[in-house]
């Protein structure tokens, strides 16, 4: 560090004016424990509801649990059955659609954008599309989907579109950041041999940047599965197995939402165990794709 | 001459695959909308997933059969990008266009009224904003300091084998789906601070007038500190990274001088990378004041003004959460809407400063 930005730290910094050492030491032993102490409270509260989730969860878990449907209260042999089928399409649906477009929109950010005004203007949106509330694009689409198809209805595409709304700014970003992080020679010797920028792009660029983009895609697939917002006025639920996407669709989100407001134990049970295999799936997904990314295959990964 | 020529056919030759893609996204695509409307519904959807697909593989084949291939990949990759902002711009337009009923009736007014009657039809967003700001302010006093404080920790006192584990498992509270901590929230943690925390708090902190009321374990409170639990990750990520971030020269030096680690902290690390931490601290709030589900369960849902962290209250996104199915009524519909715009506002504004601040730091908020 050159010495005129040091100077400017040490500005930056102010006088220290001379104290007791003995105050300053016990200053700074209190703000240590401060410290390790509230790294002990996030982890209590993490631990807390990781542990309720799993101890009440787990009573609620029979085979019936995953084979049978959504049930009125006070039936024998209720299940979540439809409510995982439901789940599980309407994110591959939201997959499908936001991760071809993602990656393109990551593709022209980190090779044709660069720096440009443009991208400028593009990664900003992308931004504002991830702090945008879920339930707004759930709004959003009711606006433009749900009440404008013939009759209106709600629907399990409906509930996709917005899942996959959510997902594209994501898939996006980390498109991005990964293709950015793949050196330059590699792009310059596959121009050389008269390889024309789509395939250098498709064939290498993505090939090496492969184990981040998927690490991306696949966390963004996580993080979207356990959204209930978006699907409130989309998908809403239903209590039947899905005949088509075209209908109201069952969900496990939407499901611990009505089943844990309503005043019924035995519903209340099967929202907390619909609850678990939620957690379960989003942790589970999640430290997956961190651990692929750590361990080796993540040649030029961030974390 | 012969050249041209060869590169021609060799083009001519490529258009067979790409012919019988189209067909097939055009024969599928077809397909899929008549199995589904004659019940048969599940061959419709694999249709339609084909046909997606294959319209795809048919994109990237035409941009690099056209003699400007790259011409055509570089548009349609625009095409996407530009198209997220289209999408934002959608999401803008479409909500303005839903409220107009509500902007015509209530005027500014309704940014001004405390009235939420759907009975006599008069709407107004005071409570809503104030049980917004309310708990979201409640969450950024308590996440802010949390945060900066377990990254303190993580960057200079827990050695790194323990800094990796911790540091993972805070970030593991982003993963949690906000209806977990809904349910958490109403089952467990109400419970708790009605028997436990409330109680006492009432007796000690009383005079203030901020806990006055019967402690019902919902209420503002509960809401703030469920918020603060869901934003702390994303603060302590950013605060993380920002004590990184400072050249170790620059501490080492105010080490040398013999500053301790409280002191390195406040008057180097701090000062250093104030711009990054408040950037942390808005991508922070700009997620406490959208969350919807985890406050829905918590927060009581009453169109109720108080100063009391002990009373019930709703936020915009609990009202439209609660309210927005059964508003048949076209202008409480539009007063929902209306409601969602102003959120829409806010997280926008919220937003696009954390942007311009974190891009200095060179974060990305990505899915990593």
């Amino acid at each position: 560090m050159d010495p005129k930005a040091l100077s400017w730290h040490i500005e930056q910094a102010g006088p220290m004016r001379p104290r007791g050492r003995r105050g300053r030491r016990l200053l700074n032993r209190g703000v240590c424990a401060f410290s390790i102490a509230s790294a002990a409270v996030g982890l209590l509260f993490l631990a807390w509801i990781l542990w309720t989730v799993m101890h009440r969860g787990a009573a609620a878990i029979n085979w019936t649990f995953f084979t049978h449907r959504l049930a009125p209260p006070g039936a024998e042999d209720g299940g979540v059955g439809n409510a995982i089928v439901g789940t599980l399409l309407m994110t591959l649906l939201a997959t499908l659609l936001a991760v071809p477009i993602g990656l393109l929109a990551g593709v022209w950010l980190s090779e044709f954008g660069r720096d440009s005004r443009l991208a400028g203007i593009v990664r900003m949106f992308c931004n504002v599309l991830m702090g945008t509330p879920s339930i707004l694009i759930g709004l959003f689409i009711y606006t433009v989907i749900v009440i404008q198809t013939r009759p209106p209805h709600f629907s399990g595409y409906a509930g996709a579109i917005a899942l996959a709304i959510l997902m594209l700014p994501l898939v996006a970003r980390t498109a991005e950041e990964m293709l950015r992080l793949v050196p330059n020679e590699l792009r310059e010797s596959a121009m050389a041999l008269a390889m024309p920028r789509w395939r250098v792009t498709l064939t290498i660029l993505f090939r090496s940047a492969k184990a981040g983009i998927i690490t991306g895609i696949v966390l963004a697939v996580a993080r979207v599965s356990g959204e209930t917002a978006p699907l409130m006025f989309t998908a809403l639920n239903s209590n039947y197995w899905p005949d088509t996407m075209n209908e109201q669709m069952s969900n496990l989100t939407m499901t611990v939402y009505q089943y844990a407001k309503s005043p019924y134990p035995d519903w209340q049970q099967q929202a907390w165990g619909a609850a678990l295999l939620i957690t379960a799936g989003v942790l589970v997904t999640t430290l997956g794709a961190r651990l692929i990314l750590l361990t080796g295959r993540g040649r030029g990964a961030r974390r | 001459m012969e050249l041209t020529l060869s590169i021609r056919r060799r083009g001519l030759a490529r258009w067979k695959p790409a012919a019988g893609l189209l067909i097939a996204t055009v024969v599928l695509g077809w397909a899929a909308g008549a199995l589904e409307s004659r019940g048969y519904p599940w061959e419709g959807l694999a249709a339609w997933v084909v046909s997606l697909g294959s319209g795809i593989v048919l994109l990237m084949v035409a941009s690099g059969l056209l003699a400007g291939g790259d011409r055509v990949f570089r548009a349609v990759c625009r095409l996407a990008a530009v198209g997220i902002v289209l999408l934002v711009l959608a999401i803008l337009a479409e909500l303005v266009a839903n409220s107009m009923p509500s902007i015509r009736k209530f005027g500014i007014g309704f940014l001004f009224s405390t009235q939420w009657d759907h009975i006599t039809g008069h709407f107004g967003a005071v409570s809503s904003i104030f049980g917004t700001l309310a708990s979201t302010l409640i969450a950024m006093l308590l996440a802010g300091p949390l945060a900066l404080l377990i990254a303190l920790f993580l960057v200079e006192l827990a050695p790194p084998w323990m800094s990796r584990i911790v540091g993972g498992a805070i970030e593991l509270l982003a993963a949690i789906p906000s209806i977990i901590y809904g349910m958490w929230g109403m089952f467990i943690f109400a419970p708790y601070l009605q028997n436990h925390i409330q109680p006492a708090m009432n007796r000690w902190l009383g005079w203030t007038g901020l806990f006055s009321g019967p402690p019902l374990g919902i209420g503002l409170l509960p809401a703030g500190i469920i918020l603060a639990l869901m934003i702390l990750p994303f603060i302590t990520a950013v605060a993380r990274d920002v004590f990184q971030m400072v050249p170790a020269v620059v501490k080492e030096s105010a080490y040398g001088m013999g500053a301790t680690t409280w002191e390195v902290t406040r008057k180097v690390t701090l000062r250093y990378g104030a711009r990054g931490i408040a950037g942390g601290l808005f991508l922070g709030l700009g997620r406490a004041i959208g969350e919807t589900m985890a406050v829905t369960f918590v927060i009581g849902n009453n169109h109720h003004i108080s100063t009391s962290l002990n009373s019930s209250s709703n936020t915009i996104s609990s009202t439209i959460a609660n309210e927005f199915i059964e508003a048949t009524d076209p202008i409480y519909y539009s007063s929902l809407v209306e409601l969602g715009l102003v959120l829409l506002v806010m997280t926008m504004a919220i937003n696009v400063i954390a942007d311009l601040w974190l891009k200095r730091l060179g974060k990305s908020m990505g899915a990593l």
